[in-house]
C-alpha cells in the first residue's frame, strides 16, 4: 500500500493486463497480473517457448558522480570495481548485522554512472538507505517513475526480440546490457532474468511500454510465447532458487546464512555488514538456507515449521510444487546440523509431520 | 455455472441431494479462483462432519483453501482420484471432480443452505 493515500500503484499496462483476462492482486504496493492462463501453463510456457512479463514494478536507483562506486563498494558486499561497462552483477544492500535491506542487480553505464535494479516493496526503504550512507562526489536519484520494465524469458527469447531490434543479442552474454533501440524505441537490453531461462530485461520509458509489449507479443505468440504473471514468476523463481526478498531474505538473516556467500567478497575491503560477515564466517553459521524436495504427500507454505522428531530445527521460507519436475519443492532455513544434501527431516503441515529431505540446488537447471 | 437443484454454501461448496445422501464439491467460481489445483487432502470414510465442519483441503498453487461439509453427516465415500488428478477439480467441479458423499443427518439443516438462485445473487454481491 501507498502511505500516503492508501491506493495501489499500477503501472503503464494495467488496461492492457486487463483486457488479457489477468487477475490483478496486490503486490509490494502495485496492482500486478498474477496469472493469466493459468499459472502452470504460463510456467511451462516459459521453460518450452517464452514468457512476457510486466515487472514495471521494480525499482531504479541512479548513482552518479566521480564518488559512485566508492558508493557502491560501501553500500554491497559484491565487488562492483570488477564491472566493466555493459556488465550487470547480483548483490545486495546490506545492514551492519550483515543481512538484507534487500537483494538487486548493479549496473555499471561509466566509470561515473550505475544503476541499482531493487525490489519493487523496497525502492523507498533502498532510496533512504543509501541516501544515508552517501559518500562525497555522489548523487542519488530515485529513477524508478522514468521507467518500464518488461521481462522477455525462454529458449525463444532471442528469436522472438531478434524480429525487433537490429541490436546484436547473439553477442550479448549473460549478466551483459546495452543501450539501443527496439522497435524505434530507446531501450536498455539486459540479458538477465529471475526464471532460471535465456532471457532479457528490458528497461523503457513508462510512455512506450503499451507499444512494446504488444509488440512483443505479437512477434513472439507465433513461436509459443504467452504474458505471464507473478504466480509463474513465483514457480520459476523457486525451481532456479532465486531468493525472494521478505521470504527467503530479509533483514533478520545474513547473507551467509542465506546461502549467497558467493556475492560477498571480504577481501575488497571495507563495507557495510564486513565486520558481523568476518565475524559470521569465522565462528560458523548456525543455520542455513537449504532447498528440499517433499517425499510424503503434502506441500510446503511460508512459514510452516521445519523439526526433526520432536525437536523444531527450522522454518520453511518458499514451498510449492514445480511444475518442471512434477514433485513438490521448498526453501527454507534449518540449524546448519541438518543442512547436508540427503538430510531428511519433516515439515508440519495441518498438524502433521511429512517427510522431506535435503537436495542440491537449483533444483532445474536448463540444459541449454 | 451455476446448477440448478444443488444447495450452495457461502464458502463455495455445493451439495447434491439423492435422498439421504449428498455428494459434495466446490463450485465453478471457487474453482476458478484458486486456478491450477495440484492437490487435495480428503477425510477417512466414516468420519461424522458437523455442518460447515471443516472436513480437508483443496490446494492451488499459490493457495490453501479449507473445505466446509454444507450438512451434518457421515462421510460414506471420497473422491480418492482426486489424489492422483486433482485437477479434475478444475475441469468438472460438479461432475468427476466431486469430493464426498455424505450421509444426511438432518434435512431440515438445508433450510441454511443457499438455492441457485440465490447463490448467484451472493455472487454477485461479492463482485461489488
Amino acid at each position: 500500500m501507498n502511505a500516503a493515500t492508501g491506493l495501489l500503484k499500477r503501472t503503464p499496462l494495467f488496461e492492457a493486463h486487463r483486457r488479457l483476462g489477468a487477475r490483478m492482486v496486490a503486490f509490494g504496493g502495485w496492482e500486478m497480473p498474477v496469472q493469466y492462463a493459468g499459472i502452470l501453463d504460463e510456467h511451462r510456457a516459459v521453460r518450452e517457448h517464452a514468457g512476457l512479463f510486466d515487472v514495471s514494478h521494480m525499482g531504479e536507483i541512479e548513482l552518479r558522480g566521480s564518488g559512485a562506486l566508492e558508493a557502491i563498494q560501501r553500500l554491497t558486499p559484491n565487488d562492483a570495481s570488477r564491472l566493466s561497462v555493459g556488465e550487470v552483477q547480483y548483490s545486495a544492500l546490506t545492514t551492519p548485522d550483515g543481512t538484507f535491506v534487500d537483494d538487486i542487480t548493479v549496473y555499471k553505464f561509466a566509470d561515473d554512472r550505475y544503476w541499482l535494479t531493487v525490489n519493487a516493496a523496497n525502492t523507498e526503504k533502498d532510496f533512504a538507505w543509501i541516501r544515508e550512507h552517501l559518500v562525497s562526489n555522489a548523487e542519488v536519484k530515485d529513477i524508478s517513475d522514468d521507467m518500464a520494465l518488461l521481462a522477455l524469458q525462454g529458449p525463444r527469447a532471442q528469436e522472438i526480440l531478434e524480429k525487433l531490434t537490429s541490436v546484436d543479442l547473439r553477442t550479448l552474454r549473460y549478466f551483459r546490457f546495452v543501450e539501443g533501440q527496439v522497435i524505434g524505441i530507446d531501450c536498455c537490453i539486459s540479458r538477465t532474468g529471475y526464471t532460471g531461462e535465456d532471457g532479457f530485461e528490458i528497461y523503457i520509458p513508462p510512455q512506450h511500454t503499451v507499444t512494446l509489449w504488444n509488440a512483443l507479443l505479437e512477434a513472439g505468440t507465433p513461436v509459443g510465447l504467452q504474458p505471464c504473471g507473478l504466480g509463474a514468476r513465483d514457480t520459476l523463481r523457486l525451481e532456479a532458487k532465486m531468493a525472494l526478498y521478505g521470504q527467503d531474505i530479509d533483514d533478520r538473516h545474513t547473507v551467509l546464512e542465506a546461502d549467497l556467500g558467493w556475492i560477498v567478497k571480504l577481501e575488497k575491503g571495507e563495507f557495510i555488514g564486513r565486520e558481523a560477515l568476518v565475524r559470521q564466517k569465522a565462528n560458523g553459521i548456525s543455520r542455513k538456507l537449504v532447498g528440499f524436495e517433499m517425499c510424503g504427500r503434502g506441500i510446503a507454505r511460508p512459514h510452516y515449521a521445519i523439526v526433526s522428531g520432536s525437536q523444531s530445527i527450522g522454518e520453511v521460507t518458499s514451498g510449492g510444487p514445480s511444475p518442471s519436475l512434477g514433485k513438490n519443492i521448498g526453501l527454507g532455513y534449518v540449524a546448519t546440523q541438518y543442512a547436508a544434501i540427503g538430510t531428511e527431516f519433516d515439515i508440519v503441515i495441518r498438524g502433521q509431520s511429512v517427510a522431506a529431505r535435503v537436495v542440491r540446488t537449483p533444483f532445474y537447471k536448463r540444459a541449454h | 455455472m451455476v446448477p440448478e437443484g444443488l444447495h450452495y454454501t457461502k464458502a463455495h461448496e455445493w451439495i447434491k441431494v439423492e435422498g439421504d445422501r449428498g455428494r459434495i464439491g466446490i463450485t465453478h467460481f471457487a474453482q476458478s479462483q484458486l486456478g491450477d489445483i495440484v492437490f487435495a487432502e480428503l477425510p477417512q470414510v466414516g468420519r461424522v462432519l458437523r455442518q460447515m465442519e471443516a472436513f480437508g483441503v483443496v490446494e492451488s498453487v499459490k493457495a490453501v483453501s479449507d473445505l466446509y461439509c454444507p450438512l451434518t453427516g457421515e462421510v460414506l465415500e471420497v473422491n480418492s482420484s482426486l489424489e492422483s488428478s486433482p485437477e479434475q477439480i478444475n475441469a468438472d467441479p460438479y461432475g468427476e471432480g466431486w469430493i464426498i458423499a455424505v450421509h444426511i443427518a438432518d434435512p431440515r439443516e438445508l433450510a441454511n443452505l443457499m438455492s441457485a438462485e440465490e447463490y448467484k445473487a451472493f455472487l454477485a454481491a461479492e463482485e461489488h
